[in-house]
């Protein structure tokens, strides 16, 4: 373990392996992670969109919901459809507070017997409590502390997975199976968090690095960082929980009302479905939009948007460079009538009126294998 | 002419009243992969130790501070292009901008190469 001040951080199964790459390692969500690597965060996010890139994700949270009522245990905390999730299917949900607010978005995957859920690093100690005391006995929660996390992103994913467990290349977006490298067990999701094809694979800490190693081995692969997770994310319009979504946005205001299941619009069940179910009708007074700068400057979170009459109208929650779009990209809330697209705002960096408009996300179109 | 260095990383070359001025090596290596300058406008009277210039990288902007007084005489205009050049060549085609100085005393405070190499040296 690493000293950081008074904070001890952890260590995921494949810090070894990131020493010895030239991971640049900082602190995150009480982990020691590789924010990038020697050729740099750009290089990682291009080689990303056009070959395949590999990144540790074992500092998110893994868990196994069990018991014939886990579905309908879990809906009482999601605003997702669960119970009608077919097997080998994964989805992307909400667990939401009372008031409306998100308190993290996770991913469920139903694996016939059990359902396996995973959560963001910086909220898992707060997700798995909650779950555990909302839902008491109806489930059996299961939290997965020595597995790794793997994802392999990009278009060539497919080819180099493919390679090592041949299943691969037929599974769909969003579908999960448990395939095999060698005799060594891959809970395998078709998902990412890039806006590219690419597989998030859930394997036991002591086999991570083989893996790892096995994947690095293939022409097509390099290691990327968290910097280039995020500008790639960015691009692809996926919110970060803690910026884009949190505890004071809800589903509605954030644009993810797709996640409320059919079902769920007209049951509603799921904490804060009241103030949710309603804005899904009459609207909300702010919405997350897509942001790109006029200019060149980047504009960071927390920058203000105002309209060009110099009144405040929302804030950026997530801005940087956008190395495939080729310069600043951002999202952020604006108050609902100026959330079309082509609405010009200004945005306030160091004091000064930066030029924008609103624009439609993602930036970079997805590239998931549905077909 | 003579190349001095501050704490804050920048360095300053001077050759009689002028001076160029940009950031360290060690600086760019720090910063990471810079994406965006706001340079000084030409007239611009600067106070030491006040804000001249922000250098945006894919991490994060940082701003950049005088390291002496004096009137803004010229930025880099290729850097609008290539902010890159900062992280290619930090010390030379990556400089920022040109002042006259309007007092060159100022800089008797200011660390020479080797005393700075160690500073950076002593940052691990």
């Amino acid at each position: 373990m690493t000293d950081q001040g008074n904070v001890t951080l952890k260590q995921t199964p494949l810090d070894a392996l990131h020493r010895e790459r030239g991971g640049k390692m900082v602190p995150f969500t009480g982990y020691d992670m590789p924010v990038q690597y020697a050729g740099g965060i750009i290089a990682e996010h291009q080689h990303t969109r056009t070959q395949a890139s590999l990144f540790d994700v074992s500092h998110m949270g893994q868990a196994i919901l069990k018991g014939d009522d886990a579905a309908s245990a879990l809906e009482t905390l999601v605003p997702g459809d669960i119970q009608d999730l077919g097997v080998g299917r994964t989805r992307y949900t909400l667990l939401t507070s009372e008031d409306g607010g998100i308190l993290d978005d996770l991913m469920v995957t139903h694996q016939g017997s059990q359902l396996f859920l995973v959560v963001n690093a910086a909220c898992k100690d707060q997700d798995f409590a909650h779950i555990q005391s909302r839902i008491g006995d109806r489930a059996g929660l299961e939290i997965l502390e020595d597995k790794a996390l793997i994802a392999l992103q990009g278009p060539a994913a497919m080819d180099v997975y493919s390679r090592l467990a041949p299943a691969a290349r037929h599974m769909m977006f969003m579908t999960a199976e448990t395939l095999h490298v060698g005799d060594v067990p891959c809970l395998t999701t078709r998902s990412g968090y890039s806006g590219e094809d690419g597989y998030e694979i859930s394997v036991a800490g002591e086999d991570a690095e083989n893996l790892a190693q096995l994947l690095l081995g293939e022409a097509e692969v390099g290691l990327a960082g968290l910097g280039a997770r995020d500008s790639l994310r960015l691009e692809a319009g996926l919110c970060l929980y803690g910026n884009d979504i949190d505890k004071t946005t809800t589903p509605i205001e954030a644009k993810l009302a797709w996640v409320i299941g059919k079902r769920r619009r007209e049951e509603g069940g799921f904490p804060g479905a009241g103030i949710i179910l309603e804005q899904l009708k009459t609207g909300t007074q702010r919405k997350r939009v897509g942001i790109k700068p006029d200019g060149k400057a980047p504009a960071r979170a927390h920058t203000i948007i105002e309209d060009p009459d110099g009144n405040a109208i929302g804030e950026i929650t997530s801005g940087g460079f956008g190395p495939t779009v080729g310069g600043p990209v951002a999202m952020g809330y604006v108050k609902s009538e100026f959330a079309k697209t082509d609405t010009p705002v200004n945005l306030m960096v160091r004091g000064k009126a930066h030029p924008a408009h609103v624009v439609k996300l993602p930036f970079v179109e997805h590239r998931y294998f549905n077909t | 002419m003579s190349v001095k260095y501050t704490k804050e990383h920048e360095w300053i070359s001077t050759e009689g009243n002028t001076a160029i001025i940009g950031i360290s090596d060690y600086a760019q290596e720090q910063l990471g992969e810079i994406v965006f300058v706001e340079l000084p406008d030409v007239g611009k009277q600067l106070n030491k130790g006040s804000e001249a210039a922000v250098i945006e990288s894919v991490k994060a902007a940082s701003e950049i501070y005088a390291p002496a007084s004096g009137e803004v005489t010229e930025y880099n205009a290729d850097l609008d292009a290539t902010p890159g050049q900062i992280n290619d060549d930090a010390t030379g085609t990556g400089w920022l901008y040109k002042i006259s100085l309007s007092d060159a005393d100022e800089l008797n405070d200011l660390m020479d190469e080797d005393t700075y190499n160690g500073y950076v040296k002593g940052l691990g």
